[in-house]
């Protein structure tokens, strides 16, 4: 009887059957309609994205802006599912805090950002507050990896570490030229840039053992129309060396009016300041804008990945600049996408702990390994002596990444060709 | 030492006479209209930008596109005054200030949807050379610009002194009504002269161009060292712009080489307080 009624038992599902699909159903269900937190491996990590693409630091904004587009499509092909989510700052600490809470409630991951210092430390406010990992792709203040965040993590060198490298690559380069000037003029932007560059300066200058001394410091307004002055001043002085502080349309009138004065020191170097590597100061001064050297953090270019992201930047951008903007901002991205792939999740916590851990040697930028110490700083990011050559930036120093040897003194002004 | 000092005072001198050539219009156009004109170095910047395009599509030296920059400025100014401002000359002057402080800001604003705001050179051949002359380099440059401001000047001041229309243009300014009395079209002298002042203007900016990149946030910075520069010379004064012109151009070398380049803006403002509090008329100015 009872094997009867085991054969006579209906082929369709049971009561408890159907309890364990409603329950699995109701379950989908709510997974479907909650925030998707916890999402599967192979999902894209979707990254935040914060940059001042408009207001008074738009260029640069939409520099780094190009550094992270072009990631997407380099770090699918090398395996790394990457989902950008981009806000402006509109140069705005306050807007960049706004944004960044928008960001995470819309479902970001980790975020990225934000180029200047203040919008950084606003955002990395937020990111603590809401335990969201924040990844810093530039912005040079000590300060925003010395508050004990947990969620913050910089592939940036802090001022300190960009003073530092800046200034010790002039004894790499007067020894390796076997020059040495004894004087220098110092011209530097009369705005906050300028000026912490000038403390800096002056407080590295005693412990690194410089040879020369500074003869003449020469402030000008960030607004000027024409340097013509500021230059006759600085042949005035009649030091050896130029060492400038610049942005990019001053650095272009200070060379031009150099030129004019037949003004020639034995060279003109910047120890960490834009505007002599940029595309623009190529193509208005021509062969005037070679021998020019800035000491900066910079591309590697013994590493193959940096070989991959200039060919695909310069063919996507061919009018623009690929300086280290796009670097470490690209470096940023990749930084999120290794974290979220190691991870195996885009859980916060996760990540964050997936950050701690990185040890990434295939970069773009020059130095050993991405790594973070306790504070989140990565200490591996190292200087490069930059020339001026043929019209475009060659890495001339240290010697083991350089793809030229470095020249100086420079030429005169009148054998150039 | 002393070459030095030569090189710097001779530089102040030639950006000066450049700097001359840009008041020479607005104080021609207050001189007949008494109406300031607040969108003076937007006026300016208008000519730095045409010159550039004009380089850019046709390979025009800024020397050689001086003309048609000024003409087509000419004709703007005549059409401005004609369609516009001539309704607002009989009203109060702050009703004037407002009128083109707006015009100025619609200018701005164009320029910036056209060009956006990177700065703009225009590349020349002979853009890095200098003559030297004994001791003191000239930059080429800067002494053609001077060269041709100083032409453009003495041509606007025989117009004035020997054309009919010119002395027509100084009748109404002299005598409003008895021009009127004597049956001269007031209205469309007024316009010819603002469109003067604009041509002036436009010239000064093709030649200013060759010293300096264009950018549309110039255009506050040239309004304001406009006015300096007739406040010092003399309102209405046409030598008296000229010689402002040079006296800023000074000041800001020999105060930037002396003292601190950053205080060269400074010192221009010092000789204007000290010029309003001395001879507020200023220096060619008449007493009223």
């Amino acid at each position: 009887m009872t094997d009867d009624t085991r054969t006579m038992r209906p082929t369709g599902p049971s009561r408890r059957d159907l309890g364990r699909w409603t329950l699995a159903a109701g379950g989908f269900a709510l997974a479907a309609s909650s925030p998707l937190r916890f999402a599967r491996a192979a999902d894209p990590v979707k990254v935040g994205v914060l940059l001042p693409r408009s207001g008074h630091l738009a260029l640069i904004g939409q520099a780094c802006q190009r550094g992270a587009d072009i990631s997407v499509p380099i770090l699918a092909d090398l395996g790394y599912a990457v989902e950008l989510m981009n806000a402006d700052t509109e140069s705005s600490p306050d807007v960049g805090r706004t944004q960044a809470e928008k960001l995470i409630r819309e479902g970001a991951h980790v975020l990225m950002g934000c180029f200047d210092s203040a919008t950084t430390a606003a955002v990395a406010q937020v990111a603590e507050q809401r335990g969201v990992p924040f990844v810093v792709n530039i912005a040079a203040d000590p300060k925003i990896t010395e508050q004990g965040y947990r969620y913050v993590f910089r592939n940036f060198p802090t001022s300190a570490m960009l003073g530092m490298g800046g200034l010790s690559l002039l004894n790499d380069l007067f020894q390796a030229t076997g020059a040495t000037p004894k004087t220098a003029v110092l011209m530097h932007v009369n705005d906050s840039f300028g000026q912490s560059m000038l403390g800096g300066i002056n407080a590295l200058a005693p412990k690194i053992g410089l040879p020369f001394e500074i003869v003449e410091t020469i402030a000008y307004d960030p607004k000027a129309r024409d340097l013509s002055v500021e230059v006759a001043k600085a042949k005035a002085a009649g030091a050896d060396l130029h060492l400038v502080v610049t942005r990019l349309n001053d650095a272009i009138l200070m060379v031009r009016e150099m030129v004019k004065q037949r003004y020639e020191p034995m060279g003109i170097i910047s120890p960490g300041s834009p505007g002599m590597y940029e595309k623009q100061f190529f193509k208005t001064l021509g062969k005037n804008a070679d021998y020019c050297i800035t000491n900066v953090a910079w591309f590697d270019p013994k590493q193959e990945l940096n070989g991959v992201l200039q060919s695909a930047f310069e063919a996507a951008h061919p009018e623009e600049t690929y300086e280290l903007n796009v670097g470490f901002t690209f470096e940023a991205v990749l930084v999120a996408a290794d974290a979220a792939k190691r991870a195996g999740s885009t859980d916060p916590q996760a990540l964050t702990e997936a950050l701690r851990a990185t040890n990434l040697s295939n970069r773009v930028m020059l130095g050993g390994p991405i790594s973070f110490d306790e504070k989140g700083q990565n200490l591996n990011i190292k200087s490069a002596a930059i020339q001026n050559r043929d019209g475009r930036p060659e890495v001339v120093l240290p010697a083991p990444n350089a793809t030229m040897e470095p020249v100086f003194p420079m030429p005169g002004w009148g054998s150039r060709g | 030492m002393l070459s030095i000092y030569l090189n710097i005072l001779v530089a102040g001198c030639l950006t000066g006479a450049v700097y001359g050539l840009m008041a020479l219009g607005l104080s021609v156009i207050f001189g007949v209209l008494r109406v300031v004109n607040f969108a003076h170095g937007e006026m300016m910047v208008i000519g730095m930008f045409g010159a550039f395009l004009l380089h850019g599509a046709f390979g025009l030296d800024p020397m050689l596109s001086l003309p048609i920059v000024a003409g087509a400025l000419f004709v703007a100014g005549y059409g401005l005054q004609r369609g516009l401002i001539n309704r607002y000359v009989a009203m109060p002057d702050h009703i004037q200030f407002l009128l083109l402080l707006a015009l100025g800001l619609v200018l701005t604003s164009s320029n910036l949807m056209l060009f956006g705001p990177d700065a703009r050179g225009v590349p020349l051949d002979y853009a890095f050379d200098s003559f030297e002359v004994g001791p003191v380099l000239l930059d080429k440059v800067r002494v053609y610009a001077a060269s041709g401001a100083v032409l453009l000047a003495l041509a606007l001041w025989a117009f004035f002194r020997f054309t009919h229309l010119g002395k027509a243009i100084r009748a109404c300014a002299d005598n409003q009504v008895g021009a009127q009395v004597i049956g001269l079209d007031v209205l469309k002298l007024y316009a010819v002269t603002f469109g003067i002042g604009a041509a002036c203007v436009g010239a000064a900016g093709s030649l200013m161009v060759l010293l300096v990149d264009v950018h549309p946030y110039l255009a506050a910075d040239y309004t304001l060292l406009a006015f300096i520069i007739v406040i010092l010379g003399g309102l209405g004064s046409f030598w008296g712009a000229l010689l402002g012109g040079v006296l800023v151009g000074l000041s800001e070398a020999l105060s930037g080489f002396l003292i601190a380049p950053s205080l060269k803006s400074m010192f221009s403002f010092g000789l204007l307080i000290l010029v309003l509090l001395l001879r507020p008329q200023g220096l060619m100015g008449a007493r009223q």
